[in-house]
């Protein structure tokens, strides 16, 4: 098996596991004010504080979530219906249209149901919103600008955003950015004080946590309007009791991420290379998505389309090989639509279909990648002769 | 008759979520064959056709065949091959409708779907076959030619939307189910024996891109209003309708006429001529077919070269009834032993040599006993 779907989900680390299965054993409901509450209650603190020092956050400003659906619905809905409600005035959603559904499907909604104005920014050929086009889009009107969000790095094609000078444009009109950085975290810097973000979505089971659990970096001057109201617990922000056993295992795996990130992204990254390199050898009018320089895109992320293929076969055909991969499109009822990210970057619509998405992770060796060097150039061929049907 | 052990095929078997593809990808998995599931999505919005547990367009349905697939042990893919559906299925049941004929999508979707785009991709990806839940026998000759044969059991067989494969396609079918001896019921059984969600799911009937079962509301959202005249055999006008289109030689409820028949009989469609959008009525007797003519003559074979005697099956679940047919000009003859009723332009004939599929062709004109006034000829 090579399993080069690491975007998808990464296997936990062992140390994540520990963490977890020895909380699995104690009981405590981190509100209770009893012993065995305080004593969750010391676990999920101190969790919240290794994660804040994984993010460059303080611990206030880590709400803990469900996972980085959820705190990117928390960050879009919750922000944009508190500025709403502070000035009626602010309606304009400024996003990219290369988003993760998560975020694209939330403003999407704020727009058919809650009276928003979304907008797209415009993107370059690699994906990639420039600060510019924020600073121009909020400057048309900045008074009507509820909030903008724009990931950190794109989960399809790998592109690094420039966030950190995106924040800055935001900030010279007092526009809070939201950012998924989903992907970004554990393969580029992410700080959050010294990103200039208002919040930031992370997740635990893409670094080697666990499922089920994730968290909105939330500057201190920001109280969006809860999207799960209840106990009031996360700054009553986010209210329901906090799974222990998964928030330390997720302080764990950010703790790690952040500790290996230079070494992992350098090792990853040269894997990655080879990797790339091995398909374009194979197949050598595979056309690379994403940017192409090395600190444009995430280290692990090798996305490429295939002309006259269809990704659904290529799919088929490696799996069938022990080879684990994406088409890195959304799936309705499981059919495979030409991915919205490709075509935001001017794709060709037919080009679009035939794109593989090949994301490195701890696990990854280099056999891996001699397993798809092999298998690529024939599947490609065989893929080819199915066409696009 | 069982199925001789064969070397392991690359099967690729369409689930459309129901229990009998289910059981047949099961059994080919478990005879030793490389089994890849396949759910065929086959209506652009998937959402729009969210009703009921029927048909074979619905999420829920995608969403029964992965379970199947994932209990079975075998990838699963969903193909979106709803646009070749569109235009070669549903386009093509309104346009036979439109015309006065009465279609049958569901050998229309076998011809041009399941044993074309999907066996097509499926020979293009290295699959040696395409495995599909129908209730036929296939049997491999000593010369390596391939026949198709009625399912072992008769009330079960679904040979007659098979009828159109030719031998090619043939080479390439699976047919699992074919050789049960065993009721719907013990089907279900086998499901259940296997870990299968499905087996207690209700069959689907009718027709799967009209998931509320009307077929007539389809039609008319489709080719709108279109009032004419009913009239009788002399041409006298004796009710009005709302489009010929909604209308089946052979057809006796609906038809909204007033007044009964001078001589106190039923009433029945005899003919629908959709040039002058009028619907022809009259006793059961006229629609006493004695000979026909077929186009589009598909063969699991080679082509008879002379007259022949046959069965022949002229819709699903029909009676067998002797024939003597011959091939002229590329047209299918057809005469029978003994008058039949209710043929309707459009429908398949499919000829069969005792239990093995002959061949099959469309419907195109049919002779009466009693000539019928204002009929097309």
């Amino acid at each position: 098996m090579a399993y080069l779907d690491h975007a998808a989900t990464t296997p936990m680390l062992p140390e994540a596991i520990e963490a977890m299965t020895a909380q699995l054993a104690v009981t405590g409901n981190a509100s209770s004010l009893h012993a065995a509450g305080r004593r969750a209650r010391r676990t999920v603190e101190e969790a919240r504080e290794a994660l804040a020092d994984a993010l460059g956050a303080r611990p206030s400003e880590v709400v803990l979530t469900s996972g980085g659906t959820e705190a990117d619905n928390l960050a879009v809905k919750g922000l944009y219906w508190a500025r709403r409600d502070a000035d009626p005035r602010r309606v304009r959603v400024l996003t990219s249209p290369v988003e993760h559904h998560a975020v694209l499907d939330a403003v999407h909604w704020l727009g058919e149901h809650e009276g928003a104005t979304v907008e797209y920014l415009p993107v370059d050929g690699h994906g990639r919103v420039h600060p510019e086009a924020l600073r121009e889009a909020i400057a048309r009107d900045p008074e009507s600008v509820a909030l903008a969000t724009v990931m950190w790095a794109n989960n399809e094609i790998g592109t690094v955003m420039p966030v950190r000078e995106l924040a800055a444009a935001a900030r010279e009109f007092d526009v809070p950015l939201h950012s998924d950085a989903v992907q970004a975290f554990g393969q580029v810097p992410v700080g959050f004080a010294d990103s200039g973000l208002a919040a930031m979505t992370v997740s635990s089971h893409k670094i080697g946590g666990p499922y089920g659990i994730g968290a909105l970096l939330l500057g201190r001057e920001y109280s969006p309007v809860p999207v799960l109201h209840g106990g009031g617990q996360e700054r009553h922000v986010r209210s329901g009791t906090l799974d222990v056993p998964a928030v330390a295992a997720f302080a764990v795996a950010g703790r790690l991420a952040a500790e290996r990130r230079e070494s992992y992204a350098r090792e990853i990254g040269a894997l990655r290379d080879e990797l790339v390199e091995a398909v374009r050898t194979a197949v050598p009018d595979a056309v690379l998505g994403g940017d192409p320089a090395p600190d444009g895109r995430l280290p692990a992320n090798a996305h490429f389309s295939f002309p006259g293929c269809e990704g659904d076969s290529l799919l088929l055909l490696l799996d069938a090989q022990g080879i684990e991969c994406s088409t890195g499109s959304a799936c309705t009822a499981g059919v495979a639509q030409p991915s919205h990210v490709l075509l935001a970057t001017g794709t060709d619509p037919d080009l679009a279909r035939g794109t593989l998405r090949f994301t490195l992770g701890h696990t990854s060796t280099r056999a891996d990648v001699e397993a798809v060097a092999k298998a690529i150039g024939p599947a490609v061929d065989r893929a080819r002769t199915a066409g696009l049907s | 008759m069982t199925h001789t052990p064969q070397r392991p095929l690359r099967v690729l078997a369409a689930m459309s979520g129901g229990v009998d593809s289910a059981v047949a990808a099961a059994r080919a998995a478990e005879a030793g064959h490389d089994v890849t599931g396949v759910h065929l999505a086959l209506s652009a919005n998937p959402q729009s056709f969210r009703t009921g547990a029927r048909g074979c367009c619905t999420i829920e349905d995608s969403r029964d065949a992965r379970r199947a697939a994932d209990v079975i042990g075998i990838p699963f893919y969903v193909w979106d091959l709803a646009e070749r559906f569109r235009e070669d299925v549903v386009d093509d049941f309104v346009a036979e409708y439109e015309a006065g004929r009465t279609p049958n999508p569901c050998l229309r979707c076998n011809e041009k779907i399941k044993f074309a785009a999907l066996l097509d991709k499926a020979l293009a990806l290295g699959f040696d076959a395409v495995c599909t839940g129908h209730y036929a026998t296939v049997v491999t000759r000593e010369d390596g030619a391939r026949e198709l044969h009625r399912a072992s059991d008769m009330a079960k067989d679904q040979s007659y939307v098979l009828g159109v494969l030719d031998e090619k396609q043939l080479a390439h079918a699976m047919f699992p189910l074919g050789d049960t001896l065993t009721t719907k019921d013990e089907i279900r059984a086998e499901a259940e024996r296997r870990g299968l969600a499905v087996a207690k799911k209700p069959d689907s009937h009718d027709i799967c891109f009209i998931a509320d079962g009307d077929t007539q509301g389809f039609l008319a959202s489709r080719l709108g209003k279109a009032e004419g005249d009913i009239v009788d055999e002399s041409g006298t006008r004796v009710g009005s309708h709302d489009g010929a289109y909604g209308f089946t030689i052979g057809q006796r409820k609906g038809l909204r006429i007033g007044h009964p028949a001078p001589d106190g009989k039923p009433r029945y469609v005899l003919d629908i001529s959709p040039v002058d959008n009028t619907v022809t009525v009259g006793p059961a007797e006229a629609l006493d077919v004695t000979a026909l003519t077929a186009i589009r003559p598909r063969w699991c074979g080679t082509a008879p070269s002379g007259p022949g005697t046959y069965t022949a099956q002229l819709r699903a679940h029909g009676d067998e009834t002797p024939v003597t047919a011959t091939l002229e000009d590329g047209e299918l003859r057809v005469t029978f032993e003994q008058p039949v009723r209710g043929v309707a332009p459009g429908q398949a004939i499919v000829l069969y040599d005792g239990t093995r599929v002959v061949g099959s062709a469309t419907i195109a004109t049919t002779t009466r006993r009693t000539a019928v006034a204002g009929a097309r000829p």
